[in-house]
């Protein structure tokens, strides 16, 4: 597996993503508007994070500079150890397309195309040879449970057979960060848990994730949520989740 | 919930604490003592019968009867009382936070939802792992879930409303309006 951090200080110790003192102003004073400021965070691979915070609080703005889609005002990010700030625009892009994974709302299957086509895009895109890229679409079409589904079109698959193509496009081939901006959009709640499941199970695989939600159930399938507000982080989660002190006996009544 | 298990077929009394423990996910432990205390009080009732050993033990086999047919079959669509609002210590948490001077209500806020969220974290490691092969299991935590997931909505909202407060004038000292019904719903201890 190559690793696109190579050449840098690699290694676990590593976050896939690191922001540093990130604040974000949009305009200019006095009618400027702060959507983030100062806020830390670091995110290890194989670590789902989940943002949570009230419309406004910075959630959308931390994920759009977190894709590289955006330069903080001021502060770093760095991604698999490296700085994106000062990097040619040339290697930001290639970063952007061969290292983070986005997951939509909607999914935003493309129609033409099957699901194996669908998953291979990304590294199609990216100039990866046809086969090698197809090779990597079905692999990951397998690790999702839908490689059976891999000649049909979007409008053949079920609602929950399209949420799992569209994960598999954003961990295609060696992608390490996965962004996701509300990825249940407007599922009933267990197929919105089945989607945190599946990003889930992705992490355990090895990838980092940030997903951002305002919804609590949602956000309680991560490793760790953090709390956004008017652009700080106010708070996160601290103790490792085990569902072990909820079993314990206890004498009832 | 003993009836319906026994409305299954006969069983014995461990036999229907194990099925009770299983059938809710083991989220609510049970005693033996507690399902032969029942099952005395449905015998009584003529909702149960057991077979006539006359001997009380674990050798006791009981069955259902035509009126625990009955009843259970009312019980189930008998709503549960939820008229009055239970007596809650978060809501009174919050409301003191919002008049103690000096106190950051959103703070209070803040560190209730973290705890909140860590508790629907373990939930929902629990429904990712066992609860995934347990209907009953699964069935539980998402009650638990929505349940928290409910609580920190209202501290949403009652961080946004003290927020609102705070930036508004204080409104006039007017006569304090009664509430009559709120009275008398009452509050549930």
């Amino acid at each position: 597996m190559s690793r696109p951090g190579q050449g840098g200080d690699s290694g676990n110790a590593v976050s896939v993503l690191e922001l540093r003192g990130v604040s974000k102003t949009y305009g200019q004073e006095p009618t400027a508007v702060r959507a983030l400021a100062g806020v830390d965070l670091s995110v290890r691979a194989g670590e789902m994070v989940a943002v949570m915070g009230p419309s406004g609080s910075g959630k959308s703005t931390l994920l759009t500079i977190a894709g590289s889609l955006e330069e903080p005002t001021s502060g770093e990010v760095l991604v698999c150890g490296m700085a994106l700030a000062g990097m040619p625009r040339g290697r930001r892009a290639r970063l952007r397309r061969r290292v983070i994974g986005y997951v939509f709302q909607d999914f935003n299957l493309l129609p033409g195309l099957t699901a194996a086509e669908n998953a291979a895009l990304p590294l199609e895109l990216d100039g990866v040879a046809v086969p090698k890229a197809r090779a990597a679409g079905l692999a990951a079409l397998a690790a999702l449970g839908v490689a059976d589904r891999a000649g049909r079109f979007p409008d053949q698959l079920s609602g929950g057979e399209r949420q799992r193509v569209a994960i598999a496009r954003a961990v295609v081939g060696d992608r390490r960060l996965l962004l996701a901006d509300e990825p249940s959009g407007a599922l009933d709640s267990v197929n919105a848990g089945e989607v945190m499941r599946l990003l889930h199970e992705a992490c355990q695989r090895g990838v980092a994730a940030v997903v951002v939600t305002h919804d609590a159930q949602l956000a309680a399938w991560a490793d760790r949520v953090v709390f956004l507000r008017d652009g700080r982080m106010t708070g996160q989660t601290t103790r490792p989740p085990g569902p072990e002190s909820l079993l314990t006996p206890r004498e009832t009544r | 919930m003993l009836l319906a298990l026994l409305s299954e077929g006969p069983k014995y009394g461990l036999q229907l604490r194990e099925e009770f423990e299983a059938g809710t996910g083991e989220v609510w432990p049970l005693n033996v003592g507690q399902v032969y205390k029942t099952l005395g009080r449905l015998e009584r009732d003529g909702l149960a019968e057991s077979d006539g050993t006359g001997q009380d033990g674990p050798q006791k086999r009981f069955r259902i009867t035509a009126d625990g047919r009955e009843a259970l079959a009312a019980w189930l669509r008998t709503p549960p009382d939820l008229t009055s609002p239970p007596r809650d210590e978060l809501v009174m948490k919050v409301l003191v936070a919002a008049r103690v001077p000096g106190t950051d209500a959103h703070e209070v806020i803040q560190a209730h939802r973290v705890y909140l969220l860590e508790l629907m974290q373990q939930w929902t490691r629990l429904k990712e792992g066992e609860a995934r092969d347990d209907l009953s299991l699964a069935l539980v935590v998402d009650a638990e879930l929505f349940r928290l997931d409910a609580v920190i909505r209202w501290l949403d909202a009652a961080d946004v409303r003290l927020e609102r407060a705070a930036a508004e004038p204080p409104r006039p000292a007017s006569a304090p309006v009664p509430s009559p019904r709120l009275r008398r719903l009452g509050v549930r201890r």
